[in-house]
């Protein structure tokens, strides 16, 4: 979407266009239901969430359907950014510089581009999740219509499907610990679509170059 | 018996201890079926049907007496009928009441997320609650004997109950009742043992079945119902009763390892999350003060 990319008033970027930030909220709602209904079939010290949500009954039935949505929104965001998310050498270096980025020295990590390196590991942490937990799913879905002779399908099942969700919670976690705390101006980014030029130079110095077309040559911080 | 054999000593998806934890000492109850005296008749089928107040369910016919292939929601006890040719040319019909065996360690309990949902009384008999039942099948995959089955219409899952309302008013199952040939026994777990061991070794010694023996398998912690076979070496001959049963690797890592790893993980992940945000705080703390309007 880096063709969409506008300068607005009053120093403001454009960031993510209306059907990103539809799309990122279909994901994100889906996503916080199966969440805590999964955590309520997860273990009985979470079962009182299914409770609170219309009872196990209704939990059971709406897991899979909400399931559904979810998968449809992560398809739809590789349609939007996969493109931007393939690897490149400055995720390499950004990998090693970890460190850095964890101590808030972003001055010492290589300039980052529209995503980084980390935000491009979440993203295909989700998509590849979505498709395991699809996949192993559907088999949950409907156990009683597998026959006996491939019950094997069904202990894939009950171990691959919280494997994966535990892998999305994880980085689950450190999406809405970067987007609400550490980056002051991302979550505001995913609901109005813009952030500050200021932003956009502190967290995606390639990105801000791209925008400003390379005309600025402001030393960072 | 009492009611006070419906005390739970095991419940599903439950957080906490369980009142009826080893708090008492109890006959765990226990069926005999002696599968060398059973003569196929199907009164079990039909007193179980009856009992349980069952609808009517259509039979299949696959060149075999049996009346179908598995058992379903609403038909817990189903006889299967197996023909094997021993290796003098001889032909032995194996005839084995087939119905949920009550293990001591259910696999069907261990999966179950929903609480109480399934739940096992001080006297061993494992019974499914379907008022707390939420439909996910769990069960299904956790039982080692195929025995949980789902009805589409309730979206509820149900298998034999060993007759609790009948066994907790001192009456024996309906099976057992119904049974002419007294191939069926109930009792204590401790009496059935014995007698089943008495009738193995008795056909050991007058009845050339040297390999007899009783089916008690350690592999799910011993079961409700026992069998005495004329090979007890290959029970997979009485329509694929397995050998050494136990709950599924999977289930047992999913419920075992991957929770504990799991449940550390994710709050550990909270914690450290928490004073990664005490010790480091926002990116941008060191910035020049900023204009308003920054969302």
């Amino acid at each position: 979407m880096s063709q969409q990319n506008q300068i607005l008033p009053h120093g403001r970027v454009l960031r993510y266009a209306f059907a990103e930030r539809l799309n990122h909220w279909l994901a994100a709602f889906s996503y916080i239901y199966l969440l805590l209904t999964g955590l309520a079939f997860w273990s009985p010290w979470c079962f009182w969430i299914a409770a609170v949500l219309g009872g196990g009954q209704v939990s059971r039935m709406l897991h899979p359907w909400i399931g559904l949505a979810f998968f449809v929104a992560v398809m739809r965001m590789y349609s939007l950014w996969a493109p931007q998310m393939h690897t490149t050498e400055a995720d390499k270096k950004w990998w090693r510089s970890l460190n850095h980025y964890i101590q808030n020295e972003d001055d010492k990590m290589p300039p980052a581009g529209r995503y980084n390196a980390g935000q491009k590991a979440l993203f295909w942490s989700f998509f590849y999740g979505a498709i395991v937990l699809l996949l192993t799913g559907i088999v949950l879905w409907f156990p009683e219509s597998i026959p006996w002779n491939l019950r094997w399908l069904r202990y894939i099942a009950v171990f691959l499907h919280p494997v994966a969700a535990l892998m999305t919670i994880a980085n689950f976690m450190i999406h809405i610990y970067m987007s609400v705390f550490a980056e002051r101006g991302a979550f505001g980014s995913v609901i109005r679509g813009d952030v500050s030029l200021e932003f956009a130079k502190r967290h995606h110095p390639g990105w801000y170059e791209e925008i400003v077309g390379g005309s600025s040559s402001a030393p960072r911080k | 018996m009492s009611q006070a054999t419906l005390r739970m000593q095991k419940i599903s998806g439950h957080a906490g201890s369980v009142a009826g934890e080893d708090t008492q000492r109890q006959y765990t109850v226990a069926k005999l079926v002696d599968t060398t005296t059973c003569i196929g008749c199907k009164a079990c089928e039909v007193a179980c049907v009856e009992w349980n107040d069952m609808p009517f369910s259509p039979t299949t016919f696959d060149n075999t007496y049996q009346t179908m292939p598995e058992t379903r929601w609403n038909y817990w006890n189903l006889i299967t009928f197996n023909e094997h040719e021993k290796e003098d040319g001889s032909l032995m019909w194996l005839m084995r009441k087939n119905q949920c065996m009550h293990c001591a360690e259910p696999g069907c309990l261990a999966a179950c997320p929903s609480d109480g949902a399934i739940v096992q009384y001080t006297n061993g008999i494992v019974d499914f609650q379907q008022d707390k039942c939420i439909g996910c099948g769990y069960c299904i995959s956790g039982c080692p004997f195929n025995i949980p089955k789902f009805n589409k219409e309730t979206k509820r899952v149900y298998k034999c109950t060993l007759c609790t309302d009948r066994v907790s008013e001192g009456l024996e199952p309906a099976c057992i009742k119904a049974c002419p040939t007294g191939c069926l026994h109930f009792g204590s777990k401790e009496d059935m043992l014995v007698l089943a061991e008495q009738r193995s070794k008795q056909l050991k010694d007058n009845y050339n079945f040297p390999n007899a023996g009783v089916y008690d398998p350690k592999g799910v912690g011993g079961t409700g119902v026992i069998y005495v076979l004329h090979d007890a070496t290959q029970p997979e001959l009485y329509g694929a009763l397995p050998s050494n049963p136990t709950i599924p690797l999977m289930v047992k890592l999913w419920k075992g390892p991957l929770k504990w790893l799991g449940n550390v993980a994710m709050v550990g992940g909270l914690i450290g999350l928490f004073v990664h945000y005490l010790r480091f705080g926002p990116k941008d703390r060191d910035d020049a003060p900023r204009e308003g309007g920054q969302p």
